[in-house]
């Protein structure tokens, strides 16, 4: 304390940098911890670079056109096709499914737990929804295979023993807890005095939810949706048991059908010659699988932007 | 309490109580609100002028573990607001409210303003279109949103989107507007404007108050209550309590040897 007078301007900052030992450790720790971000950074340039190099000698065999337009996807056949929209729609067919379970579902439990549970409801059930989220996929891929296919059997007959509807429906599921959590978290950051100026307006406390809290939290919700899209299209464990890995392009959830991440696991799992073109696959499909989520995120950082509320 | 020529009622509080859980926020009120005047509360933070103005709404309601003992009266049907058999939305119908802090929804100003309407089941766009209208004009606001009515109203500057919910409880034509410190978070001029309104207001509406500035409640208040650790210390009329206050309390809160 007593130093630190009388002594100039620099007193404290020089003292500061005199204690060569503290100087050290917290150049130590800053160093540590910008090494923390750079693995993480590194990582992902890494796995573009790996793709993208990898996806370049695919490219140089086939022509862009056809791999966008041809409605085959037979690479390991001798008459090779190389048409990606046939995994493209087994992807997006079966996300489409699942969106369809999870959005609704989600938003109303998270409506559920912010704005009508009483607080100890919301204290069991959060926990619990999470929980769903730690199941391993594998686990509801054959919930899917042998628990709701057979359900949907009785009620579509003709349904096959592997489809994009019990997959999706089921990873839906595995979905919703994400959504739910994500969402409610949103919609109790909306702040209190918005609900009161709606009840003091003589408002229910639906009315208040549907008209005021979730438009106010919309661009977490749309956050919570779009984590969900990317969480759907890449996918893969649940898809690979339950929907049938046979390229097959369509658009009807009643059919079998690979999507990109099923294909990939299932032509990672042969012993392909190294460089390869069937081989080479693999990155062209994960490249495409990347280039689709990257369109959603920015999607999604749109539409926060888009919406993002002043309280 | 003088005895005056005092115009008809429009709501009693009579021995009214509150708890936040078993906090006794309210300690035996008793007051009269009456018809078509503006009544201000005053008193230091925390004296529950706040909460006594919240009762008249039931905006308690929405919170658990409070509860209120007494009853406010309403006038001219003489029902008790407080009564558990009164329903709370049923109060809110009658009995309008505005915020410390300007709280639009995040929809356009012409929404915000036909909400109340909408909660009430009004959709038809030539009555909605009238009413908005008529309480954006009532809000003072008309003028300045009316070619853009289909803005977000958080474009609005705060003494504008103070102006809105003005507005906005005005449309459903409540009997008893409630005001909580209303232009705390606004500068001199957008207070001005409020002011000017509240005055204007009170020739439709009866109008109850909560403010922090003697200035505001000496201007714009016909009646002015003193309340001071949850109790009603003094009510009278506005010219008698700031010229001469009968309790010494009040008088040291006035000539801000207190609070």
């Amino acid at each position: 304390m007593s130093l630190s007078k009388n002594s100039g301007p620099h007193t404290v900052s020089d003292r500061l940098a005199h204690n060569a030992l503290r100087h050290f450790s917290e150049r130590l720790i800053e160093m540590l911890l910008f090494a923390a971000a750079a693995v993480s950074v590194l990582t992902t340039v890494g796995i573009v670079y790996v793709l993208v190099s990898e996806s370049i000698h695919f490219f140089q065999n086939v022509p862009l056109v056809d791999f966008l337009t041809d409605t085959q996807w037979t690479p390991l056949f001798d008459d090779a096709h190389f048409g990606i929209m046939v995994l493209v729609s087994g992807t997006l067919v079966s996300s489409a499914v699942a969106l369809l379970v999870a959005i609704p579902m989600g938003t109303t439990i998270a409506i559920y737990l912010s704005e009508f549970s009483n607080p100890r409801v919301r204290e069991i059930a959060k926990p619990v929804l999470e929980l769903l989220g730690g199941i391993p996929t594998i686990v509801f891929g054959y919930f899917a295979l042998l628990m709701v296919t057979p359900l949907l059997q009785k009620i579509f007959p003709e349904l096959p023993g592997f489809s994009l509807l019990s997959a999706g429906l089921v990873m839906g599921i595995m979905i919703v807890p994400y959504i739910a959590s994500l969402s409610e978290d949103a919609m109790r950051a909306v702040p209190m005095s918005l609900r009161e100026g709606s009840y003091a307006m003589g408002s229910t406390r639906l009315h208040t939810a549907i008209h005021v809290v979730v438009p106010a939290a919309f661009s977490g919700l749309a956050a919570s949706y779009i984590l969900a899209i990317s969480r759907a299209v890449g996918e893969t464990m649940i898809l690979a048991v339950a929907a049938g890995m046979q390229p097959n392009l369509t658009w009807n959830p009643m059919e079998p059908a690979a999507t990109i991440t099923s294909y990939i696991v299932q032509v990672a799992l042969g012993d392909l010659p190294h460089g390869s073109l069937g081989y080479q696959t693999i990155f062209a499909a994960g490249l495409t699988l990347i280039l689709i989520t990257l369109a959603f995120n920015i999607l999604g950082q749109w539409l926060r932007r888009k919406f993002r509320e002043n309280y | 309490m003088q005895v005056h020529d005092h115009p008809a009622l429009k709501a009693e509080a009579r021995d009214l109580s509150f708890f936040y859980g078993e906090a006794k926020a309210l300690k035996h009120i008793n007051m009269p609100i009456y018809d078509k005047k503006v009544t201000a509360l005053i008193g230091p933070s925390g004296c529950g002028k706040s909460t006594y103005l919240r009762s008249f709404n039931r905006m308690h309601d929405l919170y658990p573990g409070n509860r209120y003992e007494g009853e406010i009266r309403f006038f001219p049907d003489n029902t008790n607001l407080l009564s558990p058999d009164v329903d709370p939305i049923e109060v809110r119908m009658r009995v309008g409210m505005v915020f410390q802090k300007p709280n639009p929804f995040p929809k356009s100003i012409y929404e915000n303003v036909a909400y109340g309407l909408r909660v009430r089941g009004e959709n038809n766009k030539r009555v909605l279109d009238d009413k908005v209208e008529q309480a954006l004009r009532g809000g003072a606001l008309w003028d300045e949103v009316k070619d853009r009515l289909h803005d977000l109203a958080s474009n609005l500057s705060g003494g504008q989107q103070q102006r809105l919910c003005i507005a906005r409880a005005l449309a459903t034509d409540p009997e008893l507007l409630l005001f909580d410190e209303p232009t705390s978070a606004l500068d001199p001029i957008a207070t001005g404007a409020i002011e000017e309104l509240v005055h204007e207001l009170k020739k439709r509406v009866t109008i109850l108050i909560v403010t922090h500035n003697m200035q505001q409640a000496a201007r714009v208040s016909d009646y002015t209550a003193y309340m001071y650790l949850g109790e009603m210390i003094e009510f009278g009329k506005t010219d008698e309590i700031f010229i001469k206050p009968n309790d010494k309390r009040t008088e040291d809160y006035i000539t801000g040897r207190m609070g």
